[in-house]
């Protein structure tokens, strides 16, 4: 209940929250909710042999891949991938890798506490 | 008299480069990996960009996107109880219309967008979904088909498959084919029962621009739209996260998914295959129809062979070709 509505009817100030539930609205990316420490496999691009035909961009749920149209090269994000691979099965130009985390030094899965 | 509401006008897509590159579906969401569900809301996200309104009745793209008090959308956004998302999206039509008839909104109506499971859209939710329909609010209904209630734990819904092992429908010795029932036809519901409704098509996650420009074409109609999305679900038709595009490009070439679009009592079809691969090339994709024998199998292939020679479905299908027994 709205402190208004508390104050005129005389309710307890424990009760007193807003009404519903108000939460800020994400802009970029909702940091409130990692999901890149989900993956166990990261996909690894060859910029050389990518084509930049943006199917990674269009097919990925959970929009990690992006075009950096001034650097002409796909960007990943690391904190968000989930590592579904989609990407690697959906890119033509075959130059996205599947490479276990392990591999790297900051890789989630050797992360004392990921992210 | 009243003077017409302006709505949106939104361009088409030509190609995938003019797809636009802000997203408003944002990273951060419990989807599990790989769900097409998810993909679908991306791209619905992107075609109806920022000055719009997104709803829906709980289910997956509800329950699993809203973590503790935080969202992954860009836009507003609401969460309506199960059964009402059409009834809540009338509402909100409906105030705006008041709103700006008596010259207290200034703005254009935002784009309203109802993005409903297959349980919320045509089972627990069909009544309000067809109240919406029946009268004519400014409103883009989806149902975004991941063909069970897969939020709860993968229960069967009408949208399940024939032969679908849902932990309804598990086989055993009594009913070894899991689901016995075929599904209900979603689109063919709102075309045949609805008049107010002018514009119905159905989509894929396979085909991400043609999907986009069917949500744009859409909420440029006046008054309702209904769009049907098939969105593989990795988890509930158990395949692996990384098919979720291969599967869905497959319900297509098997003739189990058609793309068309219905515009004013005519239609057209998009992604055609020259000829129709058998469907046990999608079963066999996914260990939900594992379970199955061939003389089921042949059951499904009877099923879609008499779906695609449909007489509700009035234009010229291209001919079957030969499939290995
Ligand atoms: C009246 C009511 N009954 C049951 C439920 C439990 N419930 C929550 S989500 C859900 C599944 C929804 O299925 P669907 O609409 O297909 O969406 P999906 O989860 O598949 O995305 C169910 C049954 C509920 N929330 N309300
Ligand atoms: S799908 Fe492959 S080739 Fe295409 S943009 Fe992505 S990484 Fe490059
Ligand atoms: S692995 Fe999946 S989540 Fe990660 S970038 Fe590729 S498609 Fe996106
Ligand atoms: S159960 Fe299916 S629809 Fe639900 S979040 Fe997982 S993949 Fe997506
Ligand atoms: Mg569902």
């Amino acid at each position: 209940m709205s402190k208004k509505y508390c104050e005129k009817f005389k309710i307890p100030k424990h009760l007193e929250v807003p009404m519903g539930a108000v939460i800020p609205a994400p802009v970029k990316e909702n940091r409130n909710m990692i999901t890149g420490n989900w993956r166990t496999e990261r996909p690894v691009i060859d910029h050389e042999a990518c084509t930049l035909c943006l199917n990674c961009f269009l097919f990925c749920p959970d929009a990690c891949w992006h075009l950096d149209e001034k650097e002409e090269r796909m960007v990943w994000n690391a904190d968000f991938c989930k590592g579904c691979l989609i990407c690697v099965n959906e890119c033509p130009a075959d130059c996205l890798t599947p490479v276990n985390e392990l591999e790297f030094k900051g890789g989630v899965v050797r992360l004392e506490k990921p992210f | 008299m009243a003077k017409a509401v302006e709505t949106q006008n939104l361009e088409a897509v030509k190609s995938i480069r003019r797809v636009p590159q802000e997203e408003y579906y944002l990273p951060g969401h419990r989807t599990c990996q790989g769900c097409g569900p998810a993909l679908t809301y991306k791209l619905v996200s992107k075609a109806a960009g920022p000055d719009s309104i997104f709803l829906g009745p709980t289910g997956c793209m509800y329950v699993a996107n809203t973590s503790y008090l935080c969202s992954p959308w860009a836009y507003p956004w609401m969460h309506t109880q199960i059964t009402n998302a059409g009834a809540v999206a009338s509402g909100i039509e409906a105030a705006y219309q008041v709103l700006i008839r008596k010259g207290k909104y200034k703005g254009k109506l935002p784009n309203i967008v109802v993005m409903g499971g297959d349980g919320g859209s045509i089972d627990i939710g069909l009544q309000a979904m067809s109240g919406l329909m029946y009268r004519g609010h400014d409103v883009l209904f989806i149902m975004y088909d991941n063909e069970s209630y897969a939020n709860t734990g993968i229960q069967t819904s009408p949208a399940t498959p024939y032969g679908a092992n849902t932990t309804f429908t598990p086989p055993g010795e009594a009913i070894p084919e899991g689901k016995v029932l075929f599904p209900k036809d979603a689109p063919q519901l709102v075309i045949g029962g609805h008049p107010a409704v002018h514009y119905v098509a159905t989509a894929s996650v396979a085909y991400p621009v043609d999907l986009i420009n069917k949500v744009r074409k859409a909420l440029n109609y006046k008054g309702p739209s209904f769009l049907h999305i098939h969105s593989p679900c990795p988890k509930g038709w158990m395949f692996d996260a990384a098919k979720t595009v291969e599967v869905a490009k497959l319900a297509i070439e098997t003739g189990m998914w058609v793309n068309y679009e219905w515009e004013k009592g005519e239609y057209t079809y998009q992604h055609t295959p020259k000829e129709y691969k058998p469907v046990k090339e999608y079963m066999k994709t996914q260990q939900r129809f594992a379970h199955l024998t061939d003389a089921h199998i042949a059951k499904m292939q009877a099923f879609i062979d008499a779906r695609l020679k449909a007489p509700g479905i009035p234009v010229a299908l291209p001919v079957l070709g030969p499939r290995e027994e």
